[in-house]
């Protein structure tokens, strides 16, 4: 089938991915346009606050790095079939546990580094299993369980800021004081990015990457994604491999939480994720579940989101422009989905979707005896 | 209202669902559809209650045709559909739920609802508080507020899909009551879809029989269960010869086994297969042959009883530790149960591989696949994604990746949906894993099957499991019996 697709069809599918970009710039053309702006104006703006300096690339490289832990994280939760919306959560704890290190322990950086970050990562991963086994043993689904996860998180972050940990100055609700020098990752010049932190970032790049494609478990997490039933069935153990997938997303996670407290900020901070979990659903979700698509679209989104910032200093449009940006270009994603759902790509209308007809007509109807019978136990 | 539908056809790909099946329906009666699965009643019935269109076909309510858009469509023009499991809303009260599409308006008027549904059940001496809600409804309850449901709905035409699975037996006497009443006096069509013979037999004035997408015909009852057995699953076959094997040790043993669910009890199941038997479960859908199986795949503990497998207790052990213990399970879903859509052969043989390496040497796999895709016969590739196959060949897949040796295999409907090339080999396949003293149990709606390869058969009906029957000394007339729940 797929051979009697023309391949002036499959160049369709695939540039398909920028069509939701160029659609979502569009309308928001156009909706600058509504607010009398000019929109060259505005992505001018925008392009300078990301590229118009140095610093401001470097700033933008920063951002991108915790995105790409937590998208590379959430690829192996997805692969799985688990939405986990607890991402974000995760981060906090991560910063949290990577705070704890750096405000109570002293010693030399080689020391507290490794230390900060073990504690990140294992904090994301704890955090990450709480919601991991309220699915399996209390049947709570990973979203919910993700987003009270996400609150607790939150107000743990306020309450440690504004109780425990709160400046000798007192508290300001606003962050902890600055941490010991040793305790930060060496940082880029007078920067925000640390090398160090790109250098982990590869490495959970090319994991997730050899995990997915050539080791068992990303196999067996596969076929738990597509059918769980099936799976179980094969020997997979669900229970397992959901509590390790969403472990491993939860350390990825807790990783990129270290890396905002540790070279974005220097401090922990009330807001310490600046959205970057629920980015990164979406960054993951822009991707369509590719890996090497990743890195790009979460740069993308670093660059829209740290253009924005000039964007109103520049010229009267507020900064959220960044974030409506790339919030319309989700839904035009959502909106269009994939090439061959919208039946772009078919050599005669109604033929490409034969294939994909067959297996599952049958299973719906004829062996409806057969479905039903089997939810019935006998 | 009289019905009548005129050669209708429903294909789905290269499966003829329906065939050609034409039938007519007089009001104030109730009829019986029966056949084995896969027949093609809930496709029939599907066409008739507006689920799905035929792809040819004609249906014609009072002589006049009709075409049905939907489910609410059809209940508009008349015709109703009462499924086997209950379309509410479990978290709604009875009464919310009974408006629900019925009354489309702002403001809900609750109190003629309230009237008309209490009206409604008190007519056919049904007992449902309109405050409670549905979760805190026994089935036969939430039956019984689908069917006032319908009837308000101006339903002349009902269809009962196996309504009383999973009701009490009080509730199957008011519904059966009811279904009487809405005929005899109030002249509406009732049809019943169902696998147990005795309630067609006590309820229905004429069965219409179907086997394989086609009408075989009608026979007024009641009749003989002999009868209706002989027309669903065609006439009994001669066993074939085949060589006699030397069985070995027991190999899987049952004692006192006893499963409850909420639906059915299968009360003590003794039994012994030895190595390098066939033993065949027969007997309509449903009466718990499934159950069995079940237990003895660790899907499922019995509440009562010892199962044995090779000697060993393995009673309460889970799917994965029977597994490892040398049970295969073979499961009549092929694409829901056991394979992964979108994954390719090899990586189904990797996941199936008892042991595990953490890097998976995909060019070994490969070549492994290659193998058995050649001794199995697979008409794909290693790379080839299982919803690809056809469904004979899905079927050999599931047969590949099981492990080998195996003490135990159990299959559920083995050869359903293949052809008569395909089901030989699939049985050939079989019998080669009897050679490694693997005792074979399965299940099979095909009483053909079932006679021809089995060296004993059990027949289950209503949850009983009868006296275990020799398969060369078996008569049409015995099994006929014991299906229909006569000892």
């Amino acid at each position: 089938m797929n051979q009697a697709r023309t391949s002036g069809a499959s160049w369709i599918a695939r540039v398909w991915p920028l069509v939701p970009v160029v659609a979502a710039l569009l309308f928001t053309s156009g909706l600058l346009l509504l607010f009398h702006a000019s929109p060259g104006e505005a992505y001018r703006a925008m392009w300078d606050g990301a590229f118009g300096t140095p610093d401001k690339i470097l700033s933008v490289v920063a951002f991108w790095i915790p995105m790409v832990l937590c998208s590379v994280g959430l690829l192996v939760t997805f692969t799985a079939g688990l939405w986990n919306i607890g991402v974000e959560g995760q981060i906090v704890l991560g910063a949290i546990c990577a705070s704890w290190v750096a405000l109570r322990l002293s010693g030399p950086a080689w020391l507290l580094i490794p230390l900060e970050i073990g504690a990140a990562m294992l904090g994301g991963a704890l955090w990450a299993a709480i919601a991991a086994v309220l699915k399996t043993r209390g049947k709570v689904n990973e979203i919910f369980g993700g987003l009270a996860l996400n609150n607790l998180a939150i107000i743990l972050t306020n309450y440690l800021i504004s109780g425990p940990w709160q400046p000798p100055e007192g508290g300001t609700f606003r962050g902890t004081a600055p941490f010991q020098d040793a305790a930060l990752l060496p940082r880029f010049l007078e920067s925000r990015f640390s090398p160090l932190s790109l250098v982990l970032a590869g490495l959970a790049f090319a994991a997730v990457f050899f995990i997915l494609r050539g080791t068992t478990w990303g196999l067996k997490l596969k076929a738990l994604g597509k059918n769980p039933h099936s799976a179980f069935l094969l020997g997979v153990s669900s229970e397992r491999e959901t509590v390790l997938a969403m472990m491993f997303c939860g350390a990825l996670a807790g990783l990129g939480g270290a890396v905002r407290v540790l070279s974005w900020f220097d401090s922990l901070r009330q807001s310490i994720s600046g959205g970057i979990g629920f980015l990164s659903l979406l960054i993951v979700m822009l991707a369509a579940y590719r890996i090497l698509l990743v890195p790009f679209i979460a740069f993308f989104f670093s660059v829209v989101l740290n253009g924005s910032i000039t964007l109103q200093l520049k010229t009267q449009l507020h900064s959220a422009l960044g974030g409506i940006l790339t919030g319309v270009m989700v839904l035009f994603v959502l909106l269009f989905g994939s090439a061959k759902q919208l039946g772009i790509g078919k050599t005669r209308a109604g033929s490409g979707d034969a294939p994909e007809a067959i297996p599952a007509a049958p299973a719906d109807s004829i062996a409806g005896d057969i479905s039903t019978h089997a939810r019935g136990g006998d | 209202m009289r019905v009548e539908l005129r050669d209708i056809r429903k294909v789905f790909g290269a499966v003829k669902a329906n065939d050609g099946i034409s039938l007519t329906l007089e009001s104030g009666k109730i009829y019986a559809l029966v056949g084995e699965n896969g027949a093609g009643k809930s496709t029939l019935m599907k066409i008739l209650s507006g689920y799905q269109p035929p792809t040819s076909g004609e249906i014609l309510l009072d002589d006049q045709p009709v075409r049905f858009q939907s489910p609410a469509d059809a209940l508009a023009q008349g015709v109703g559909m009462l499924y086997q499991d209950p379309l509410d809303m479990p978290p709604f009260r009875v009464i919310d739920n009974y408006l629900l599409g019925r009354d489309s308006r702002l403001v809900l008027d609750y109190k003629t609802a309230r009237d008309e549904l209490a009206q409604l059940a008190a007519r056919y001496g049904f007992d449902i508080d309109p405050n409670a809600t549905i979760d805190s409804l026994s089935m036969g309850q939430r039956q019984q507020l689908e069917l006032v449901r319908l009837l308000a709905g101006g339903a002349q035409v009902l269809i009962l899909d196996e309504p009383t699975t999973g009701i009490s037996a009080e509730q199957k006497e008011i519904l059966f009551e009811s279904m009487r009443r809405m005929t005899n006096e109030e002249g509406k069509t009732v049809i019943l879809v169902s696998h147990k013979l005795e309630e067609v037999q006590e309820l229905c004035i004429h069965a219409y029989v179907l086997r394989r997408g086609k009408m075989v015909g009608g026979q007024s009852l009641p009749c003989g269960n002999e009868l209706l057995v002989e027309m669903m699953f065609g006439h009994m076959p001669q066993r074939s010869r085949r060589p006699l094997f030397q069985l070995g040790q027991p190999v899987l043993e049952l004692r006192d086994v006893t499963i409850s669910t909420y639906e059915l009890t299968v009360p003590d199941i003794n039994l012994s297969v030895r190595a390098g038997e066939v033993f065949g479960f027969a007997g309509l859908e449903g009466s718990g042959q499934r159950l069995v199986m079940q237990v003895c795949a660790g899907l499922m503990a019995p509440s009562k009883g010892q199962v044995y497998i090779g000697g060993q207790d393995v009673t309460g052990w889970n799917y994965h530790r029977m597994q490892a213990h040398g049970m295969g399970y073979v499961a009549a879903g092929r694409l829901e149960e056991g394979l992964v859509a979108g994954l390719s052969l090899t990586e189904h043989l990797v996941l199936a591989r008892p042991e595990k390496q953490f890097f998976i040497d995909w060019k070994a796999n490969e070549t492994e696949m290659s193998q058995r895709i050649s001794t199995y016969q697979i008409v794909g590739r290693p790379e080839t994604t299982a919803d690809a196959l056809s469904g004979g060949n899905q079927q050999r897949l599931l047969f590949s990746l099981l492990n080998t040796p195996l003490k135990l295999l159990l299959l559920e409907h083995p050869t359903r949906g293949l052809d008569v090339r395909s089901a030989d080999y699939t049985w050939q396949l079989l019998y080669q894993r009897r050679e490694h003293g693997t005792a074979i149990l399965f299940i099979s709606a095909d009483l053909d099957e079932i006679i021809a390869h089995s060296d004993r058969i059990a027949v289950f009906s209503g949850g009983r499991m009868s006296r275990v029957v020799e398969a060369a000394q078996t008569t049409a007339e015995e099994l006929g019996h014991l299906i229909g729940g006569q000892a």
